[in-house]
């Protein structure tokens, strides 16, 4: 598969939503809702669960599957409320000692005009900033689109994952190509450029894994993502020192 | 109170003053559209309408402060992705701008005080950030924060350098790390918006400061205008972007005119306890 054909593949409706991996990969999923600021953002679906017995904290984009779904998530295109929500309930899990796990899912976030008056730049900026400093393990898995600052603003963990055909980008390759070559046509060149793919992000040591897409969304791709992260929650633990590996992960770069 | 005349017209869309076709030392200023002497707005380079004309990052360090000492410079990018047109870029905005780099960092005085300082260069690649950039930036707030000192730092730029992939959304991480640390420990952070402050840098460390000033007028955003009509299919509201509408927000402290940035960063300072060296 070529850059832009995975490009395609990871914004494919036929591939599992946030939701999903939630519903299978965690049990008593309760979610929580709503920024206490302004409004509850449909794009993000935040709780807490749990982990074979181990309590954590999820929080994942969705894009939704349906029509009237995708309306009431925005596609996935958190706004500020919900980057703030995400925050909320990552500051809930510091207090109580629970792992964060998240699950990116965006094109990125919201350009809207209401996204700029409520701050979209700040609440990323803000939880760049707080998740470098989260007492607490951090996993996030990008299961589809990695879309630049909407993503990262989810992904500031002490292990990232991308599924085998995920994408992470600091731009989309329509954006890219219509900025640098004047033509959103050549969409396929940029995605080759930016090195948006698995593979890519792994040989720049950006990501940790790539997880395999066989058997992706039956029972035993859930069973076996539950126990890799569950493994993995248990390992970053085991760190005394994972914030301070943190902050070096991302100092490396 | 100055008086702003909104154009709709996108801000990130002018390559600065330096395009605009006039004689050797004459300027018109694209908000009253008055044609001026270049010396006659010297020295902060503002119109008499109130329109603040860009600065280079070194003319905000010979304005504002005395003594600006360069650091880190010896880092320079490089086009690790081989990406189409990166290095005649490079190039190109080295000999633009005069820099090496769309950031210059370093320490300087302010009424003797010492502050650590980065100025954005809209020059260099509009301000953009990749990893250099980035890197620079850390090791500021990292030397800041061993050596105790406050940063201020001047914003501009169109956000990541998309040149560098991922590495370059990385650098919005890497950076909200330092600046974390650096306020853990109790240092203020002043941030000067100015035109364009967009993208990346307003979703990191533009958006993190203790203190948050802008110059008059500046565009301040995160999603570029034309994406924000493509998404929306909405037309933007007046003054949409713009510093005073960033105000009316919420979301900057306050607005400041060049000719009274150096006495308010000097209060602040002294509000702050910053001792002056002798």
């Amino acid at each position: 598969m070529n850059a832009y054909e995975k490009v395609r593949t990871a914004r494919s409706s036929d591939r599992p939503t946030a939701l999903a991996y939630i519903n299978n990969i965690f049990s008593s999923f309760i979610e929580f809702h709503g920024d206490r600021r302004a409004k509850d953002d449909g794009a993000i679906v935040s709780g807490i669960a749990s982990l074979n017995g181990m309590p954590v904290t999820v929080i994942a984009i969705e894009k939704g599957r349906t029509a009237a779904e995708r309306t009431m998530r925005n596609f996935g295109s958190a706004s500020p409320e919900g980057y703030r929500k995400a925050l909320r309930l990552m500051k809930q899990a510091e207090k109580f000692g629970r792992p964060v796990i998240t699950f990116v899912d965006t094109s990125g976030a919201f350009c809207g005009i209401e996204a700029e008056e409520r701050g979209e730049g700040e609440a990323i900026a803000v939880n760049l900033m707080e998740m470098m400093d989260l007492n607490v393990p951090i996993l996030s898995v990008l299961i589809g689109e990695g879309g630049s600052g909407g993503a990262l603003a989810l992904a500031v963990a002490d292990r990232v994952w991308m599924l085998e055909n995920a994408v992470y980008s600091v731009i989309s390759p329509e954006g890219c190509a219509s900025i640098l070559f004047k033509d959103s046509k050549k969409a396929k060149e940029a995605a080759e450029c930016l090195k948006l793919t698995a593979e890519d992000a792994l040989s720049f040591g950006l990501i940790e894994r790539i997880i395999d897409e066989n058997a992706l969304g039956t029972e035993e791709f859930f069973n076996r993502l539950a126990s890799e992260i569950e493994k993995e929650i248990l390992s970053i633990k085991e760190d005394r020192d994972y914030k301070e590996n943190r902050y070096r992960r991302f100092r490396a770069f | 109170m100055i008086n702003f005349n909104f154009k709709p017209e996108n801000e990130l869309e002018k390559e600065g003053i330096d395009n605009i076709p006039s004689p050797e030392d004459e300027i018109v200023c694209p908000n009253c559209h008055r044609t001026e002497k270049k010396d006659d707005i010297l020295p902060f380079k503002t119109c008499t309408c109130g329109h603040h004309f860009r600065l280079k990052a070194r003319e905000r360090a010979f304005l504002f402060f005395s003594d600006f000492s360069e650091m880190f410079q010896e880092e320079k990018s490089e086009d690790v992705l081989s990406f189409p047109g990166y290095k005649e870029k490079l190039e190109k905005a080295r000999a633009l701008s005069s820099e090496d780099e769309s950031v210059i960092t370093g320490t300087a005085m302010i009424d003797g005080m010492r502050v650590a300082v980065f100025f954005m260069e809209s020059l260099f690649m509009m301000g953009s950030m990749g990893h250099v950039a980035g890197e620079k930036i850390t090791r500021l707030f990292e030397f800041a924060l061993s050596n105790r000192l406050p940063v201020i730092g001047f914003t501009a730029s169109g956000g990541a350098r998309m040149q560098e992939g991922l590495i370059s959304l990385m650098q919005m991480a890497k950076v909200s790390g330092a600046v974390k640390r650096h306020s853990n420990a109790g240092l203020l952070y002043i941030v000067v918006l100015t035109d364009p402050t967009t993208g990346g840098v307003t979703a990191s460390f533009a958006m993190e400061a203790d203190i948050i000033l802008s110059e008059p007028g500046a565009l301040i955003g995160f999603a570029g205008k034309r994406v924000i009509e493509q998404t929306t299919k909405k037309e933007l509201p007046r003054g949409f972007q713009k510093a005073e509408f960033l105000l009316k927000c919420g979301f900057i402290d306050k607005i400041v005119h060049r000719k009274d940035l150096k006495y308010t960063l000097k209060e602040i300072l002294i509000l702050h306890g910053i001792n002056k060296e002798h």
